[in-house]
């Protein structure tokens, strides 16, 4: 254990020296926080639509115009016929074609019912998906609108009960995340996202810089204990990690007004147990590469995998079972769902104390693996 | 006849189908400076890492300071130190903090090592390079440098890994000097070199070619018995069989 302390201070001092590191840890977390909530959305706003409107009524006018007020689009053109759209949406100039039929008005006030249709360009399928989405929305409104309305043009007596077979009107509320603010339910990821890049390359990069520089076999010839040389590589990352943490902490408080409703203590212990875990994976992958090249792709590549696999951009729970399966030994995942329960559900420590105790386990696994993949002898 | 710090029967490494080191035998006494010659990729770096415990041996046996090779490495370690051929003390670190790091690895006190560490830059004459970072000083410096941490723990044996390559020879004198103080403290040193002139100023050497050792004894001795003048020309004899290597 005494040597643990000399060991330690080295990698405090070598990473203090470093011209880029301490940079980095400030800097990275700053940029993040600042620029990605703002891009990385899955809403999609600004969508291009053309309104066929064959009915040219006042009501199918009201339609296109409340297409054209929502925030979601924005009304492209409105060709006479179909076609004439559809080579708007060849020409990618739009995105969207609705159609109204010639009856429209006719259906609504004598079958009250009508329809219209609606074409999306699927090839960015999010797109597709929440486009439809939001034009059944406006559809809907408008024809709830409509029933208000012509329900009190007929005799009172039958009005009564239409009144009552008046379709329920659902109206959700949105709990956690009142002003679905896709920012909010992005940036405890972004945490995530940094641990995992500052503490998982950092490390892969540690050992196998010692081994080009050969430092590692002044190292090797030492009777120093692998386990301490392991401890000394991991722990300075906590530390990297609490900094980090702070820093997403505080300016995710004071740019987006969010504070997590679990406590800062909870977080702050959570991050412990996970950046145990990614440390542990980048100096198995520092273990067995030879050079930084090689250690630098191997990396990339798992990272690519806890992310992607994570649950921070696609909810795990509609993944296919492999991946389902991955996701059950990632340690991201893990993590991800802990800062969102402790940031947005205002889960306690205790709530999630299933997660860390997997993620314990994964950090126990892996770093029980970093000590047996470093070989003193070749 | 001292004691046998180092023997070893028949050592052996492989690399794939090459065999960097073929059955080598031989011993070292107790505070004896053994010269270990050889061409460029005859093996000696690669046997002298197998007698330090970082290169695992292929097949033989032998012990270094008393303990087993293949068994014992991690016990060797504590009895050993170590320079190797391309310069490993950290650059990134200061003078006094390399050689904390390792006084500390070795297990002295901070007291300890504060105390021998001063002792040491005034030997040296490095005072007032304690603050400096490694990367600055000159190579022969740092050789110096890195040969002082490799014995600051007193160890049994010092391994040396062509100490002097590309060092200046008032600095090679100089850094023999070094040796001879570490041997007149009873350490025993074990240094690999390129230089002839060197090998006059060790009480034995080995010479390897293409893995095996073909000759050792007394420099004396080996002139003699090659009819040579010098180790030059000994050395130029056996180095003519080789079949690998660059020279």
């Amino acid at each position: 254990m005494k040597t643990l302390k000399f060991l330690i201070e080295k990698e405090f001092k070598q990473m203090f020296r470093n011209p880029l590191i301490p940079r980095l840890i400030v800097l990275f977390p700053t940029m993040v926080l600042l620029v990605f909530p703002w891009a990385v959305s899955f809403e999609i706003k600004n969508i291009r639509v053309d309104v066929v409107d064959h009915s040219k009524s006042v009501y199918s006018k009201r339609l296109t115009d409340k297409i054209a007020a929502s925030q979601y689009f924005i009304l492209h053109d409105t060709p006479p016929d179909y076609n004439a759209a559809m080579l708007n949406m060849e020409n990618d100039e739009t995105d969207m074609i609705v159609e109204i039929p010639a009856s429209f008005d006719v259906d609504l006030v004598k079958r009250r019912e009508s329809g219209v249709g609606v074409a999306v360009n699927s090839v960015n399928g999010t797109q597709g998906l929440l486009g439809s989405n939001y034009v059944m929305q406006i559809v809907n409104d408008f024809s709830s609108e409509l029933r208000g309305e012509l329900t009190q043009t007929l005799p009172p007596q039958t009005r009564v009960s239409f009144m009552r077979l008046k379709k329920m009107n659902i109206v959700p509320q949105y709990k956690y995340n009142p002003a679905l603010d896709y920012k909010k339910f992005m940036i405890p990821g972004f945490m995530v996202l940094l641990l995992t890049i500052l503490c998982g390359i950092l490390p892969a990069l540690n050992i196998v810089m010692e081994k080009e520089n050969g430092t590692i076999n002044q190292i090797n010839v030492t009777p120093i204990s692998k386990m301490n040389f392991i401890l000394a590589k991991l722990i300075p990352y906590w530390a990297v990690g609490l900094v980090v943490m702070i820093i997403s902490i505080t300016l995710s408080f004071l740019i987006y007004g969010l504070w997590p409703g679990g406590g800062v203590v909870a977080v702050l212990i959570s991050s412990i147990v996970f950046i145990l875990s990614v440390s542990g994976l980048g100096i198995i992958i520092s273990n067995y590469s030879e050079t930084m090249q090689q250690a630098s792709f191997l990396v990339m590549f798992f990272i690519l995998i806890l992310v992607l696999l994570g649950g921070m951009f696609t909810p795990v729970s509609s993944m296919p079972a492999w991946a389902q399966a991955i996701a059950a030994i990632n340690p991201f995942n893990y993590l991800t769902t802990a800062f969102r329960m402790l940031y947005l559900n205002g889960s306690s420590l205790a709530d999630v104390s299933g997660n860390l105790l997997a993620l314990g386990a994964i950090a126990v696994v892996l770093n029980g693996w970093a000590v047996f993949s470093y070989k003193k002898r070749g | 006849m001292s004691k046998k710090v180092i023997e070893v029967f028949n050592l052996t490494k492989k690399f794939g189908n090459f065999t960097a080191v073929d059955r080598i035998s031989f011993d070292v006494k107790e505070g004896e400076i053994f010269g270990f010659l050889g061409a460029n990729g005859a093996g000696k770096t690669t046997a002298m890492q197998m007698l330090c415990g970082i290169s695992m041996p292929t097949a033989g046996e032998g012990t270094v300071a008393g303990y087993d090779i293949i068994k014992e490495n991690e016990r060797i370690k504590r009895n050993i130190g170590y320079m190797s051929q391309k310069f490993s003390l950290y650059e990134d670190l200061k003078v006094w903090e390399n050689i904390r790091l390792f006084g500390g690895i070795y297990g002295l006190s901070d007291k300890t090592i504060a105390e021998k560490t001063n002792e040491l830059l005034k030997q040296l004459d490095f005072e007032q390079e304690r603050n400096t970072l490694v990367k600055y000083l000159p190579l022969g410096w740092k050789q110096k440098l890195a040969f002082s941490v490799a014995i600051f723990h007193e160890p049994r044996i010092v391994f040396l890994d062509e100490p002097t390559g590309g060092v200046d020879p008032a600095m090679r004198r100089q850094f023999w000097e070094m040796i001879y103080d570490a041997a007149d403290r009873g350490i025993t040193v074990f240094v690999t070199t390129h230089y002839m002139d060197e090998a006059e100023y060790c009480n034995r050497v080995s010479i390897m070619v293409d893995g095996r050792i073909d000759a050792l004894d007394t420099p004396a001795e080996l002139r003699r018995r090659f009819s040579a003048d010098s180790m030059d020309e000994v050395f130029r004899q056996l180095a003519r069989k080789a079949k690998r290597g660059d020279q």
